[in-house]
């Protein structure tokens, strides 16, 4: 294992062709971190994490462990473990064999790779399977032996592709507290790409949304969940409306239909007469005296109701209430000041 | 239609007899009427030679050095043949896996030799080859020899002949059981700490194996039925008299249909034992799927 205080990314870029899929990246990686990547499909997050990994040379930057710079060396001499959107489990070898195999390349003397073979098998629980090959085994397990193989060499860091994408509902939820697990008991500095971000928000101590191949926002899943850098972090975060406005002081803003909303937040540098954005969760919009609206569409969440509204002017907006709302209702909404994020416009 | 008219067209639905079965009527006529018949034909006249019992052709087919050799013969260039040409198409395959510029051209260009046919190549090769060819007035001009070398009318013609004409169909097998790997398996591996030797030896080899068992059958058989290159650019009563040449003798020289009817059998029973024995052997190996998991 070879130990590090910080992986540095030092304005790491990849084109290809004319196109630029990921630009300038700057990160810090700490020991034992766990870092998400998280955007939407084509934000360069993979392309970010293959790059780490060595499966990518850059067109520009440089990556460095301490004081040694690591992008110039192919993935073999990185000592990083991965783990694949589709598992890359090698077919013609039984789940024993996958998980020894980074073993063996490192020149683990025998006993000890069988020490540790059995370890990370017994890790991830699949002691009855350890013979079987992965064609034999469900996704779930077939996730699990790549995530053993991952870790068992002890890497300095493990990258992440994806890895639940693949899973059904409730083998994410149990995975994910799988990884996590692994990550507090081995404190493995872990890269996770992901395009979900509540998986993002849950796992990591660290977020990194990207865009475009730009770096949106880095920071914790508190500061990036409650303060977007911009709408649309906002936007991918979960605050579904996105409504036009217009600031009228320092401190307030005109949405239009709602009139003027005082003391709501400000991101950003916004001009008293510029036009902004105003972002609240569908869970943070009330219902109550206000702006009367029409319900448009009603999805049941159990305990919740999650309805498309429409007001007089013909915006938009989704809410959520444990009221029991049905398509054609008519109620109030407001919308509270301190839960309104103000974008530039 | 009565409920159990329904139910039995059912049942025999799930043991596969349906009226897809009637899309096998084409092919099934083919094999019976240009493979069953005049296989079973010619078995027959091998066993009813004009003098002798019923093993009279097969007798004289292997108590006289002259023909039996000719199986050493043609297994002496279809063997190797076969072989070289599977080695020679693996790196080549494996390096034009994935998606680069040229790739089209190059393809073209490694797998136009199919369209030439065997009297065009060996046409070719004595032009190319031959004592007066360009090959030999080039070697001799810049003094690397001071007689030409022969290169036709012996083993080597035949030997080149048999893999300007097998390579392309080595390669394109070859490339189309490569580029059924899937690549992440290679990355994975490279990530594990393995070298590109380690990577090719312990992944994509064994993956490959089976492949490359079935196209070495494919080409042996295309090269132990070499006939116009082993006559043309061969030494068709030495070193290149292949077992079709033997054959071909008793039917049309000799007139003795039913040694030329017995060389054809045992022509096809050493390649059925030569492709059982390479099929045994693929049964050995891994022969599921090449892909790295779900998704």
């Amino acid at each position: 294992m070879t130990a590090f205080t910080t992986l540095r990314l030092d304005g790491v870029t990849r084109r290809f062709g004319g196109a630029d899929a990921l630009t300038g990246l700057d990160l810090e990686i700490r020991r034992g971190e766990f870092i998400a990547l998280l955007g939407p499909s084509g934000c360069g997050k993979s392309t970010a994490l293959n790059c780490l990994a060595g499966l990518l040379p850059l067109s520009d930057g440089s990556i460095w462990r301490d004081g040694t710079r690591l992008d110039t060396l192919p993935p073999e001499r990185r000592g990083f473990g991965m783990v694949f959107q589709n598992y890359a489990l090698f077919p013609h070898m039984s789940v024993r064999k996958n998980i020894s195999f980074g073993l063996q390349m490192r020149g683990v003397p025998r006993a000890e790779a069988r020490r540790r073979t059995d370890e990370a098998i017994r890790l991830v629980h699949l002691e009855e399977h350890a013979g079987k090959l992965p064609g034999q085994l469900s996704g779930g397990q077939q996730q699990r032996v790549a995530i053993a193989r991952a870790v068992v060499v002890e890497p300095s860091l493990v990258l992440m592709d994806e890895p639940l994408s693949n899973l059904d509902a409730k083998l994410r939820l149990e995975m994910r507290t799988e990884i996590r697990r692994l990550h507090q008991n081995l404190g493995l500095t872990t890269v996770y790409v992901t395009h979900d971000q509540e998986e993002a928000l849950s796992m990591a101590d660290r977020l990194v949304v990207l865009r475009g191949g730009r770096v949106q926002q880095i920071g914790s899943p508190e500061e990036v969940h409650n303060r977007p850098a911009n709408r649309h972090v906002a936007d991918f975060l979960g605050f579904r409306n996105l409504l036009p406005g217009k600031a009228v002081s320092a401190s307030s803003i005109k949405i239009n239909g709602f009139g003027v909303r005082p003391s709501a937040s400000f991101v950003g540098a916004i001009g008293v007469g510029d036009p902004v954005v105003a972002a609240i969760r569908p869970e943070d919009v009330e219902i109550g005296s206000g702006l009367e609206v029409t319900v448009d569409v009603a999805e049941y969440h159990g305990r919740e109701i999650a309805a498309e509204v429409r007001t007089a002017d013909g915006l938009t907006l989704h809410l959520r209430t444990s009221q029991r709302l049905a398509p054609g209702d008519k109620v109030e909404v407001t919308l509270p000041p301190s839960r309104l994020l103000v974008f530039p416009g | 239609m009565t409920t159990s008219a329904l139910a039995l067209r059912h049942r025999l639905a799930e043991r596969g007899i349906d009226p897809q079965l009637f899309l096998l009527v084409p092919a099934t006529v083919f094999v019976i009427a240009l493979f069953v018949y005049p296989f079973c034909y010619g078995i027959a006249v091998s066993l009813q030679p004009a003098q002798g019992g019923a093993l009279a052709a097969y007798r004289a087919f292997f108590t006289d050095a002259y023909q039996r050799d000719t199986i050493t013969t043609t297994l002496g260039i279809a063997l190797p043949a076969a072989l070289v040409n599977v080695l020679a198409a693996v790196p080549i395959a494996y390096r034009m896996r994935g998606k680069f510029r040229g790739k089209r051209l190059l393809t073209t260009v490694l797998v136009v030799p199919i369209t030439l046919g065997t009297v065009l190549t060996a046409e070719g090769l004595l032009g190319f080859l031959g004592p007066t060819g360009w090959f030999n007035r080039a070697l001799l001009s810049l003094g690397v020899i001071d007689q030409p070398v022969t290169l036709t009318h012996n083993y080597t013609g035949v030997f080149l002949s048999l893999i300007i004409t097998g390579f392309p169909f080595a390669f394109l097998l070859v490339l189309s059981y490569l580029s059924g790997i899937d690549p992440s398996l290679e990355r994975a591996a490279a990530t594990l700490g393995a070298g590109w030797a380690q990577r090719f030896f312990r992944i994509t080899l064994p993956l490959l194996a089976p492949g490359l068992a079935t196209t070495f059958c494919l080409t042996f058989v295309l090269a132990f039925s070499v006939f116009p290159s082993a006559i043309l650019v061969g030494d068709p009563t030495g070193s290149t008299r292949v077992i079709s040449i033997a054959a071909y003798e008793a039917a049309y020289v000799r007139y003795d249909y039913a040694a030329a009817s017995a060389a054809a059998i045992v022509m096809g029973v050493v390649e059925l034992v030569v492709i059982s024995v390479v099929l045994g052997l693929r049964s050995l190996l891994y022969t599921g799927s090449t892909a790295g998991g779900k998704g």
